[in-house]
């Protein structure tokens, strides 16, 4: 009974267990499976779509990096450059503008949601919040309908520095796996504990378990033996190695984590830049199969000195990792099956406060969206000269979602029923922007 | 007609009206109304899909409703459960019973037996005390036969310093976060409000002290909370306080006049304004070791400020805002003190904000669901599911001088909070984790908090009874651990997430961690040690396990599969272990129910 829900037991690296496997007459039946698996594997990397979330906490201000507005009284101090792409950005972006042929930006988010738990949700799930229902954030979504196609011993969303939002009514197993960027994942081994030992653990765990689940208590007693019976597999599995950023070489580590000054140094450097860090450990999972990883970098509130700690703390961090991030992709032939996309809750007042920051601002603001075969390098949308207004059509999240979901081969007429039965469409109803898609 | 069909359908009238109060605001919701709902399987395992016939998929479950079958009015048991009470609030309580039992009676729903004393104890404990009982305890309770037993474990607990330990860790996490802001002293914050738990000052005075602390952070404790929150021109400090003390989210409303929010952009800044002349300094001192200037000790001084706050339309006017809350002005002039103002203000007369926000956090504590969803956001865009009985409640807090161990002795003395979490097939429907309005007709099942977990640990074990250590050392202890399991957003508001929230990382924690080895670890004076070397049956020592952990005795099933775990185990130490790793890791320990 326990060898059918926890197809691999652990207790030691995947090494030790299975040279003790060897040696041992136990017979694990999942264990065939899991071989069989891994010898798909090669075929199973080709053309795996995935997407990366670049989530910038507290809301960035996309007017000081995506659409700058040299001359109006909310310029703010930063110049625009010229780009391999049909459109300027930020100064502060260097190694991006030489990337931007294979990114977009889409200038007329217009989002309603100025309160960073909202604008949390609202972005990450498409949905206002409401008390009658919690919607999954996209990541979720992604992991419900291409998760269960790829087989994996890890989980299909992970959130790499950030906690994400929560799957809502699609399940505890579709939750982000929330890692460091460190890609540390503590205690995923008990050293003393042999794998016989374990299966003995598990086969007493399971009995109490069961006992619970079947004793009318709801659905998160189940969700507790799914979300075990995950961990259970992550013990033991080598796709491990894909959090670990150590097996790439330095030159690699360097290009997503130095800065082209090398000097100027903020916060963000002198931690050696873990947003970096974690944007290839992104490349790594999503080579190894997860659909969704989102990669979380904060500081962004900036209600004071936001020119100063933009140009030089928040920006080289930034630039660095996405320039990387987007030639790497493409180097490996991965970017048109990868699509990337930059938002935080939302942006920041156009207008310049006393203390010299940007407030929180929904009404007209950038995010940025590439790969993925989409028709990248162009802005999409536009705001007044003063950034304040949006004088083209406007987009909402819902929007971007949608986007993502025609890049990543999920039918937009998807529907998932809620606990209640309500019928939610797939990224409440947006649309794939039609510059993108083409 | 519309609660008629609602009716027909099995979906709740508390429902439909949570329903209809969003339709009316627009909240995107779009069911048919009028077309008959459709009613969610109560626990579906996985959300179904359906793939391009969203609207058929509707149309069809409308159809399945049996909408001409007559419904047999379900009749509720005769005798309302009694735990024994005999307290002047006898009338409250029954006034409570009734009102709960009414919404069954309205959804036509049974609700579920009375709990067993092993599922009653374990729950009555870990709500009160924040920890599970001991194997002690729970024998002395069950044997017991006074029939106001229940009554007096209410009592007994909320005299224990347990009951202090618990709500000291859940408001400080409430007023600052579990990742303590820089310069601001957490131990200074969990004194001040230790002395409050412990001597059940009045609920209104405590928020009276927060609002209005000046002083240091170590003597006077309560000014950590608005030290924390002065950032940003004291935007943070007023939104935090009208959700934590007045049960209000008004954050939206500081950039516009919210849809969904009866608090208007001026009613923020207005109520900003009374933060205005608060200021955290930061003292200094000279250190030796480094011939440097190191930092003291914060203090939270007033400053001179007077007239209005300014603030900008999203037309760009610039408007001034003047201390004003709920329709009474306080002077604008710089003799005012601004915050000792709108402490009394906040407090003054029979029908309070305050009230009415800590009655419905305090029910959502007991019973993992408040009147409204979430607890802190009440309003008319919010209708509470009970608005008759969180209105008496409310009433009778504050004539009963806002007494906190009052309030809990309403609540877990009545019939609701005394029934089983094990739902039947007459109430399955009664799933708020699905988004229904609660009915209270079975208790939810809730997750352990960190903080309980660790301390229920400490019982679990023993730990507790050899004395090992005092509660500094131990709330450090607990503090060092929980830090693994935080997760900060990194925004103004100090907001914060936790992976210990049922994800794989407490799965592996629970699995391999630390604390679990240490429990394991069969120390000496341990219950893993005690349940070896004293004398007795392998029955008796399986049984004693199953006591300390999941507050039950093993069922015929569990014996003979402990038993199995026994024989295949090299040595009782490790097949011990083994068992007790199992009951620890299971479902049934890590929920409340």
């Amino acid at each position: 009974m326990s060898n059918l829900l926890f197809p691999t037991p652990s207790g030691m690296t995947r090494r030790h267990f299975m040279q003790h496997l060897a040696t041992s007459t136990m017979t694990i039946p999942g264990l065939q499976f899991l071989n069989s698996l891994q010898a798909h594997a090669a075929d199973l990397k080709k053309s795996q779509k995935a997407c990366i979330l670049l989530w910038m906490s507290g809301g960035p201000p996309s007017i000081d990096i995506w659409d700058l507005k040299p001359g109006s009284k909310n310029g703010g101090e930063f110049k625009p450059i010229s780009t391999s792409g049909d459109l300027q950005i930020s100064e502060h972006m260097p190694e991006t503008a030489k990337q931007m042929k294979h990114l977009s930006v889409v200038r007329s988010m217009s989002t309603r949601e100025a309160d960073h738990g909202r604008g949390r949700y609202y972005m990450h799930t498409s949905f206002i919040p409401n008390p009658t229902v919690v919607h999954p954030t996209f990541g979720s979504v992604v992991s419900y309908e291409l998760g269960p196609k790829r087989n994996l011993e890890i989980p299909t969303f992970v959130s790499v520095g950030g906690a994400s939002m929560g799957p809502g009514f699609l399940g505890m197993t579709h939750s982000p796996f929330v890692v460091g960027t460190d890609g540390k994942i503590n205690n995923s081994s008990s050293k003393d504990v042999s794998p016989e030992r374990l299966q003995q653990r598990l086969a007493m765990f399971n009995v109490v378990e069961s006992n619970f689940i079947g004793s009318n208590r709801g659905q998160s007693p189940k969700d507790h033996q799914d979300v075990y019976k995950k961990a259970v597999n992550l013990m033991t599995s080598k796709q491990m190695e894909a959090f670990d950023v150590s097996k790439e070489k330095p030159e690699t580590l360097a290009r997503y984590t130095a800065t082209a000054g090398g000097g100027a140094g903020g916060m963000g450097m002198r931690a050696g830049n873990p947003f970096g860090r974690g944007c290839l450990m992104a490349r790594r999972l999503v080579e190894a199969g997860v659909p969704f990883v989102e990669v979380d970098l904060g500081g962004w509130d900036l209600h004071a000195n936001v020119f100063t700690t933009l140009k030089d703390q928040r920006l080289p961090v930034l630039d660095r990792a996405i320039a990387a991030l987007t030639e790497d992709l493409n180097d490996r032939g991965m970017l048109k099956d990868t699509v990337i996309v930059w938002m935080g809750e939302f942006g920041r007042t156009p207008r310049i406060n006393q203390t010299v920051g940007r407030d929180h601002w929904a009404a007209s603001w950038s995010v940025m969206i590439g790969g993925g075969n989409l028709k990248n390098g162009q802005a999409v949308g536009a705001t007044d000269e003063d950034g304040v207004g949006i004088v083209s059509q406007s987009y909402t999240p819902g929007d971007i979602w949608a986007t993502v979901a025609h890049a990543l081969g999920i039918p937009l007429d998807t529907v998932h029923t809620s606990k209640r039965g309500r019928p939610m469409k797939l990224a409440n109803s947006g649309t794939p922007i039609k510059e993108l898609v083409g | 007609m519309l609660f008629r069909g609602a009716r027909r359908s099995g979906m709740s009238k508390l429902a439909m009206t949570l329903l209809v109060s969003a339709l009316g605001l627009g909240c995107g919701l779009w069911l048919p109304v009028g077309a008959g709902l459709p009613v969610a399987s109560a626990f579906d395992s996985k959300p179904k899909v359906a793939k391009k016939e969203a609207a058929d998929g509707v149309k069809a479950a409308a159809e399945k409703a049996p909408a001409d079958k007559p419904v047999v009015p379900v009749k509720l048991p005769e005798k309302v459960f009694s735990t024994g009470y005999s307290g002047s609030y006898t009338e409250l309580i029954n006034f409570i019973n009734t009102q709960i039992r009414g919404g069954w009676q309205d959804n036509n729903i049974m609700p579920s037996e009375v709990a067993d004393d092993g599922e009653w104890i374990r729950r009555v404990y870990l709500d009160i005390a924040g920890h599970i009982p001991d194997v002690e305890q729970y024998e002395k309770f069950v044997a017991d036969k006074d029939k106001a037993k229940r009554a007096k474990l209410i009592d007994e607990l909320l005299d224990d310093p347990g009951y202090v330990r618990n709500f000291t860790a859940i408001w400080t996490n409430l007023l600052i976060g579990r990742a303590t802001p820089q310069r601001i002293s957490r131990k200074g914050l969990q004194k001040f409000l230790r002395e409050s738990f412990g001597k059940n000052r009045a609920w209104s005075e405590i928020v009276y002290d927060l609002l209005s602390a000046e002083g240091t952070m170590e003597e006077n404790g309560a000014t950590n909370f608005l030290m924390s929150h002065l950032n940003d021109g004291a935007v943070p400090a007023t939104a935090i306080s009208a959700k934590l003390f007045l049960g209000l989210q008004v954050q939206c409303t500081q950039c516009h006049n919210h849809p969904f929010n009866e608090w208007k952009q001026d009613a923020f800044w207005e109520f900003n304004s009374f933060f205005k002349q608060a200021r955290k300094v930061e003292h200094q001192k000279y250190d030796e070791k480094t011939g440097r200037m190191v930092f003291d000790y914060a203090e939270l001084v007033p400053q001179t400020f007077e007239g209005g706050v300014f603030y900008e339309k999203r037309s760009g006017l610039m408007q001034v805002a003047y201390p004003r809350f709920n329709g009474t002005e306080v002077d604008p002039g710089p003799e005012t003190n601004r915050r000792l103002e709108l402490a009394k203000i906040v407090i003054k007369g029979e029908k309070t904000y305050v009230a009415d926000a800590m009655v419905n956090r305090m029910w959502g504590h007991f019973f993992g669901y408040g009147f409204t969803k979430p607890v802190d956001d009440m309003g008319p865009h919010n209708a509470p599911s009970n608005p008759a009985l969180l209105d008496r409640m409310s009433l009778e807090f504050v004539k009963a001088g806002y007494d906190l161990k009052q309030l809990i002795r309403w609540i877990c003395n009545s019939e609701a909070y005394n029934l089983t979490s094990r739902y039947g097939s007459k109430n399955q429907n009664d799933n708020p984790a699905a988004g229904e309005s609660p009915l209270f007709s079975h208790l939810y099942v809730k997750s352990l908090s960190a903080e309980q977990l660790f301390d229920s640990l400490i019982v679990a074990t023993n730990a507790h009874k050899s004395g090992r250590s005092s509660w500094e050392q131990a709330e450090t202890q607990r503090q060092q651990w929980l830090q693994q399991f935080v997760l900060a957003f990194g925004t103004d508001e100090n907001d914060e997430a936790t992976t210990f929230d049922g994800t794989i990382p407490q799965a592996l924690m629970m699995m391999n961690g630390k604390l679990i080895e240490d429990a394991l670890s069969g120390s000496k004076g341990s219950l893993l040690n005690t349940v070896l070397t004293e004398k007795g049956k392998e029955m008796d020592k399986i049984k004693t396990l199953y006591i300390a952990t999941l507050s039950r005795t093993p069922s015929r099933k569990e014996v003979t599969a402990a038993q199995k775990v026994l024989g295949g185990a090299k040595s009782p130490f490790e097949a011990y272990q083994d068992l007790y790793w199992a009951l620890l890791n299971s479902n049934e320990f890590i929920f409340n129910h």
